[in-house]
């Protein structure tokens, strides 16, 4: 008899059967180690945040024994120690100074990003790209104390400028003349802090677009902003996106140097070249001392807001970074 | 800004005596201190392909970067001789940069789509680019995907992302894409290295249909391909430590038939290389 030729022949006689084995990687004690040790230190990073997600938690409890979490959400007063406190006001204004500052620093940071990028010559490129990093690395009570005593006094004359000339803008409208600790000022200092940041992402990104798309572009007779527009900037979508999230996560979370400028208020207002702004990180920091038991945990309870939104953020910002080539709808 | 009537074939303004003869005297090219490509003579004429020939490292890429002013954005590069264009110097005279790359196209050894543009936009990304206003663009992105051999396999789905065609379909397009501006000299690195053979046959009987219309520049490593498309033929060659420099050029059947060197006919026949 031959060989059953087909295999779902049903009249066949079922092949022999064959010897299977599983395959088992057997790891040196190298790799074990590093492989521990990697696994261990990925562990510890997560688990550090979820500590500090409980501990927020656990913290706030006090204050959400007498004041309900959605009255919280919404009350826009703060006098935590008469159960009526809320970041109603709070999260306003710090979604205010903080888009305020990314909307004042996007320009900018595209525009050094891509200078450094494609413009600058190419023996400067490497220490640009230096001094852009290095720059995200000054501290923040330097930013806070340079635009408290240098760019407050100067600014305000370009805030007037602004309400008396654009007064028909419902948010360049100032009444009363007081101009000072505005959220215009406070979103200025914020975007010279971000700008480094954001840039620094893009710039990554940008230098990352194919060589070849670069050249089919020019190739065909394009200009070198021809051609960043139909390659540079397409390919880096994400970039920008990504980039601007990330230093919006670090707006919302600034602290030291909106904590120099702030004059607290608790309304919602968009008159942003009027006095009075105030973000949960400044509010945090200026109450923290004085405050009693119980107002200690209602500024825990803020904290937990910011921590979920800024960790919202940079989850949304990193996952738009990842991603590599975004979408079709580009045109050039 | 050029207008360019699409609808009757080679009618635009830059392009009106059809294709431009292109000429290389004593051509010389460096990348830093480092000679690659010395005292090349070269005549490119219109209505023939020429194919540039010879091993891995021998210059023939880079002499056909130096025909579009594509040479000078490598940073350290340097180069020697003239390059004219019906007689107008490339370097010296009063065209740009990219009014030299508009006039000379190019198509890349691996196929390079915008990836974030259609099919369509594809096509016109160089009219685009080059601020061209154009007469009629759906005529246009029609006949230089017909032209590319391409338009039967795309026409119903211009819409569609140009990344996402095969490899051979991509070279194709970008073959599209560089006749849409109607260059007057095309040129081609290798075109059919990153492709399976019956998309190679397809580019193939493309060069065979625009070279009419167009000059064809083509550098490959395959000696049948040099064959069947070419016309006219050129060796490069390049010694241990020697710039590369052209052996011999002629007409295809004497190069593979009875060159005059001996390293010719050794090559051809694929005695080393």
């Amino acid at each position: 008899m031959t060989a059953p030729l087909l295999a779902n022949d049903p009249t066949a006689t079922p092949p022999a059967p064959v010897d299977r084995i599983t395959v088992v990687v057997r790891r040196s004690f190298g790799d074990r180690v590093f492989h521990l040790s990697a696994r261990a230190a990925g562990t510890l990073t997560l688990a550090l945040m979820v500590l500090v997600f409980y501990f927020l938690l656990n913290a706030s409890k006090t204050f959400f024994k007498v004041e309900s979490f959605s009255k919280f959400m919404t009350d826009q007063a703060w006098v935590p120690d008469e159960a009526n406190a809320g970041v109603g006001s709070l999260l306003f204004n710090t979604i205010l100074v903080s888009f305020l500052g990314v909307i004042m620093a996007f320009p900018f940071a595209l525009a050094a990003a891509l200078y450094v990028s494609e413009y600058a010559p190419r023996r400067l490129r490497r220490s640009l790209t230096l001094l852009l990093d290095l720059l995200a690395a000054v501290p923040s009570i330097v930013f806070g104390i340079w635009g408290f005593f240098f760019l407050m006094p100067r600014q305000r004359h370009l805030s007037i400028w602004l309400s008396h000339e654009l007064s028909f803008v419902p948010i360049f409208k100032v009444t009363d003349g007081q101009y000072a600790d505005s959220p215009f000022i406070v979103g200025t200092v914020l975007a010279l802090m971000i700008i480094p940041i954001a840039a620094s992402v893009m710039r990554e990104v940008f230098s990352q677009a194919p060589p070849v798309e670069r050249e089919g572009a020019l190739a065909l007779g394009g200009t070198r902003w021809g051609m960043i527009r139909s390659v540079v900037l397409p390919f880096g979508r994400g970039g920008i996106i990504g980039g601007m999230m990330l230093a919006l996560g670090r707006a919302l979370g600034e602290t030291i140097a909106v904590t120099m400028l702030v004059s607290v208020v608790f309304t919602r207002s968009t008159h942003i070249l009027h006095q009075g702004s105030n973000t949960i990180s400044a509010l945090i920091a200026l109450d923290w001392g004085e405050a009693s038991p119980i107002a200690r945990s209602a500024l825990m309870a803020a904290g937990l807001v910011l921590f979920v939104i800024t960790l919202l953020v940079n989850v949304v910002a990193s996952m738009i970074t990842s991603r590599t080539r975004s979408g079709s709808l580009t045109e050039i | 800004m050029t207008a360019i009537d699409t609808t009757r074939p080679g009618s635009d303004a830059a392009n009106k005596d059809g294709p431009s003869r292109l000429t290389a005297h004593g051509v010389h090219a460096w990348f830093g201190n480092h000679h690659v490509l010395a005292d090349v003579n070269l005549d490119m004429t219109p209505l023939e392909v020429t194919a540039l020939i010879g091993p891995s490292g021998c210059g023939k890429s880079t002499f056909l970067r130096l025909l579009n002013r594509m040479h000078e954005l490598v940073p350290s590069a340097t180069l020697a001789g003239h390059i004219e264009l019906d007689e107008v110097d490339i370097y010296r005279g009063d065209l740009s940069a990219t009014e030299v790359r508009r006039r000379i196209g190019m198509v890349f050894q691996k196929p390079n789509p915008f990836p974030a543009m259609s099919i369509a936009q594809n096509v016109l990304a160089g009219a685009k680019l080059g601020g061209i206003k154009l007469a009629d663009r759906d005529a246009t992105v029609e006949r230089a995907l017909t032209r590319a051999g391409l338009w039967n396999e795309v026409k119903n789905r211009l819409s569609m992302n140009g990344g996402a065609l095969s490899g051979g379909q991509q070279q194709r397009l970008c073959i599209a894409r560089a006749l849409a501006i109607q260059p007057e000299v095309l040129l081609m690195d290798e075109p059919c290295s990153a492709l399976d053979p019956t998309s190679t046959r397809r580019v193939e009987e493309t060069i065979g249909e625009i070279c009419s219309e167009v000059t064809v520049v083509i550098v490959t490593h395959n000696m049948q391909q040099a064959f069947r498309v070419s016309q006219q033929c050129a060796f490069f060659l390049a010694t241990e430590g020697e710039p590369g420099h052209i052996v011999e050029s002629g007409p295809t059947e004497k190069m593979f038939s009875e060159p005059d060197d001996q390293r010719t006919l050794d090559y051809v026949n694929g005695r080393f290389g």
